[in-house]
């Protein structure tokens, strides 16, 4: 039996305490534990950027991390972006430009998208190239997925700024 | 046409809010317990007899609840051909295939069990090769081939590998050859792929006690699910349902029945506990259906002024260990084996050959892009030979309103001259740009392979206030179902999209519909739609008539609101004829309305045993690619510099899903030219996981231009044809055409890795060049 771990975080801006074993992979546990199922698994080993979370803003494949690792950590999983039923603003430029078709690695896409837009408000397609290439997408709406991260930046694509 | 309101405008999907905030529910995403989890144990041999298999200390290891095997579970199942066994019964023939499975409390209890299995295997000559596994001394690998059940369109020869022969003869190709000022022969070759869906196979089921069946399924087609397990099974239709939720891409690899048996058999060994399986990465590559490779082999007689006269088109397809639904890719490749052109004089022979290589299904294209590749190959090579424009060629030689398939089946609102004009204008088609740069072209058709009595339903539901339930038996892998149908019958019913309520099918309360494959869906569903909004409209406005006391033909049902054509002010709100209709005395007079579409082609027919002739297709969808390349000499990296993509969808239901549609089918096909070929050894696939078999990043994306052409169906709904997998066809094609323009080497087969592209370019210059491995 593997040892339990108690660890302290916040998910989604709520803090939260919690007994895991210490072998416990982190998307096991968001999924399962903490049930928060918007968060998918691809590969299980760190290839195709399914199960991207934000830990303290930055980017991981939660296959890859343990959730004994989060003590002390803020998650950000894909159902924390929308407040009080408004959808945050990547999430509706992947609305407004039809940035998915099944919608699998949607969750992933979207929370790499925001990691680079909260460390660089204004990327360049090679920026965005960049950051998402770690998120396969088969249905292959990258053409869409890089309009709709370029339509978030501050210069908005067009030079404007917000 | 009337103008419309709610098809061809890009409203916003109907799972897109789910999709963009976590809360679309995926299979694996649904608590379905008490739960168990099963594993499967696979064989570790291609070809083998089972001479011993030991579950004791699987049986007794902590947690576990049952195991199966093939001996007390020997059920079959297919499509076309029943010639699987969900598991191995007696040998294996393929490597990875499932022998025995476990299922217990949890993932690791279950995983540890399998591997507690011993399963000791007699290795047999194995085959790897179809063209080897048709020599007469090769090995057989479904030793009682003539004992199979099969739909009569399909030819099996017992006692040899072929598992089907489609034959096709049209015209004379002597004379045909003897016209000819030029002869070209050729072979070529696809590989083998693998859909990679970002999400895996499942499927979870559950035995009730009372004896009732209950599947929850990855599948892109539940309701034929429930008729092939029920079949398998033996027990009444009635008796099980399948329910698929959203599903994390199809692509053809969903399609059929493909796992969901695993489970069957450990719920039926533990009522009331759901048990679900979950297929890795590697055992989804493995284990779920491939690409079918092809060996081809083309003969095509020309004329100078670069007339076609004849063809004659040898396909070897390896079907791999089993082809339940293999043997009709064979088929429609046949059928269809002129591609999108006009040829006279036609004679095809496409062979469905078993190996010990992994099981060969449906992927996107559904052996057009295989089939295709050849032809499009083909035609650049003969352009060259005549000095002449490869587009010009194209344009000479393509179909054109009232030409005729392979198959002798005429072709109507046919716009293919101007889908191969669109792309090439895009690129700027005849303007050489550098030394080793180049441009390419192809063409594509392609109609849904069905069966010709495949049938699609319809039930509109009109709630008590007005707005609207549509119940339906498609699947949403992605395509958008929910949204197009959503924006059909909006259009029907003339009641805005967001009125309109549609979910995922569950075949308890969805009605029928054959399968969601072959681009037919937004086509046949449609059509049921129609007919069911239309029997939804004559129950509203008999009711309209009564109350308003006009003529029920002078009634118009617009958004909230029915009233008389003659005098709008004569109106009554939808919702008082909706909500059991009654009399001002309280006498009732109708119940809810309830509008039924029931659908299914009537133009389409079986093949001709000998000839293959007759019309197998609903519909015919053309479009075409241009590519402009960069070839590196020194690495024989191929650099895409632009890519144009054009289809004929005779009526965009939403332009903008349309668009990314035909975004990821170019993706799809351009993924599959430079990247994607499954690697195997003996049968073992060696690539089983995205850092070996790759697809493409957001980084290796060109931008594409896209052009939808709207060349209106006229028994299509409001025009439309089918568009999921066409824009893939042409794209391998014409990247290798525009690499053959750039550098002079003849690529025969893809994908166009750097290292197999220097090859050739180091070949060539040595004056050695011939067919690429």
């Amino acid at each position: 039996m593997s040892k339990n771990v108690t660890i302290n975080f916040s998910v989604n801006g709520e803090r939260e305490t919690r007994v895991v074993e210490a072998d416990l992979s982190l998307l096991t546990f968001i999924r399962e534990q903490l049930n928060l199922t918007g968060t998918k698994e691809g590969c299980a080993v760190g290839e195709c950027g399914a199960c991207i979370v934000l830990l303290d803003g930055n980017p991981a494949n939660s296959c890859l991390v343990l959730a004994a690792e989060l003590d002390g950590k803020e998650l950000l999983t894909i159902e924390g972006l929308a407040r009080n039923g408004e959808l945050d603003r990547v999430q509706k430029a992947f609305i407004d430009h039809a940035a998915f078709q099944c919608g699998y690695c949607t969750p992933g896409m979207i929370m790499s998208a925001r990691a680079l837009l909260e460390r660089n408000p204004s990327p360049t397609d090679a920026d965005i190239d960049e950051a998402l290439s770690g998120n396969l997408c088969r249905c292959g709406a990258y053409q869409e997925i890089r309009e709709a991260v370029k339509s978030c930046s501050r210069h908005n694509g067009e030079g404007r700024i917000e | 046409m009337p103008a419309l309101n709610y098809v061809g405008i890009s409203v916003p999907r109907k799972d897109a809010v789910e999709k963009v905030t976590g809360g679309a529910k995926f299979l694996e995403d649904l608590y379905i317990g008490p739960m168990l989890y099963a594993r499967i144990k696979k064989s570790t041999v291609a070809h083998g007899r089972i001479k011993r298999i030991d579950t004791s200390k699987a049986e007794k290891h902590p947690g576990v609840k049952a195991v199966v095997t093939g001996r007390e579970f020997p059920n079959k199942v297919g499509l076309y051909l029943i010639d699987r066994t969900f598991f191995a019964v007696g040998k294996v023939r393929y490597w990875g295939e499932p022998v025995a499975a476990v299922a217990a409390v949890s993932e690791k209890s279950a995983a540890e069990a399998v591997e507690l299995i011993e399963v000791e295997y007699e290795e047999l000559p194995a085959v790897f090769d179809p063209r080897e596994a048709l020599q007469k001394e090769a090995p057989l690998v479904h030793e009682h081939l003539e004992t199979y059940e099969r739909v009569p369109v399909f030819y099996p020869t017992p006692g040899t590998n072929i598992s089907n022969h489609f034959k096709l003869r049209k015209g004379d190709t002597e004379k045909g050859f003897a016209e000819a000022d030029l002869i070209l022969e050729r072979e070529y070759h696809v590989p083998q792929m693998q859909h990679v869906t970002i999400e895996t196979h499942k499927a979870a089921a559950l035995w009730s006690h009372d004896g009732k069946l209950t599947v929850w399924s990855t599948a892109q087609s539940p309701s034929i699910v429930r008729q092939l397990l029920a079949k398998s099974l033996d027990l009444p239709l009635g008796r099980v349902r399948v329910i698929s939720n959203y599903i994390g891409g199809g692509f053809g690899g969903k399609a059929g029945a493909t796992m969901e048996g695993l489970v069957i058999p450990l719920a039926q060994k533990c009522p009331g506990y759901v048990v679900r399986i979950v297929f890795t990465r590697e055992e989804d590559v493995q284990g779920t259906f491939t690409r079918q490779a092809l060996y081809a082999r083309l003969k095509t007689g020309v004329r100078k002024d670069g007339r076609i006269t004849a063809l004659q088109y040898e396909m070897i397809w390896d079907g791999g260990a089993y082809t339940e639904y293999g043997v009709n890719i064979v088929r429609a490749a046949g059928y269809s084996s002129t591609g999108a052109y006009d040829i006279p004089n036609v004679k095809t022979d496409s062979y469905c050959v078993y190996t010990n290589n992994p099981v060969g299904g449906p992927v996107r294209g559904f052996g057009m892009c295989e089939m295709q590749w050849g032809i499009e190959r083909q035609i650049d090579e003969i352009a060259r030979e005549l000095k002449m424009d490869p587009l010009q060629l194209r344009l000479i030689n393509g179909m054109k309103e009232g030409s005729r398939t392979a198959s002798g089946q005429a072709v109507a609102h046919v716009a293919f001259d101007q889908c191969l004009q669109t792309v090439a204008e895009a690129i700027q088609w005849g303007r050489k740009e550098g030394r080793y740069r180049g441009k390419g072209i192809a063409g594509l058709v392609k109609a849904p392979a069905q069966p010709s009595n495949a049938a699609s339903s319809a039930i509109i539901r009109i709630n008590e206030d007005g707005t609207v339930h549509v119940l339906m038996g498609a699947t949403e892998m992605g395509q958008g179902m929910l949204t197009a149908i959503s924006q059909i019958a909006a259009e029907a019913l003339n009641i805005p999209v967001e009125k309109i309520e549609i979910r995922v099918p569950d075949t308890d309360f969805s009605p029928y519909e054959w399968q969601s494959v072959g681009s037919r869906t937004t086509y046949t569903c449609g059509k049921a739609v129609q007919m069911a909004a239309r029997d939804v409209l004559e129950q509203i406005y008999r009711l309209a008539s009564l109350e308003l006391g006009k003529p029920a033909g002078e009634m118009k049902l617009d958004n909230d609101t029915v009233y008389w054509l003659k005098d709008k002010s004569k109106q009554v709100p939808l919702k008082k004829l909706a909500d059991s209709y009654k009399k001002d005395t309280g006498e009732g007079v109708s119940g809810p309305i309830i509008g039924r579409g029931s659908y299914v082609p009537t133009k389409m027919s079986n093949l001709d045993p000998e000839t293959g002739q007759g019309n197998p297709g609903l519909f015919y969808c053309f479009g075409a690619t241009a590519a402009e390349v960069e070839v590196d000499p020194e690495t024989g990296t191929v650099k895409i510099l632009q890519l144009a993509a054009s289809i004929d969808a005779g009526q965009a239901v939403n332009p903008q899903l349309c668009r990314v549609q035909v975004h990821g089918g170019t993706i799809m096909g351009l993924s599959t030219a430079l990247y994607e070929e499954i690697q195997l050894d003996r049968g073992r696939v060696l690539n089983p996981n995205f850092t070996d078999y790759k697809i493409p990043t957001i980084a290796n994306t060109p931008p594409i231009s896209s052009f939808i052409l709207e060349t209106a169906e006229a028994d299509g709904p409001y025009g439309l044809r089918g568009i999921g997998e066409q824009p893939m066809i042409s794209v391998a094609p014409a990247i290798a055409n525009a690499v053959a323009d750039a550098v002079g080497i003849d690529p025969r087969t893809f994908p166009l890795t750097p290292e197999r592209v220097y090859k050739a370019i180091k070949e060539k210059e040595a004056g050695t060049h011939s067919i690429p491995g």
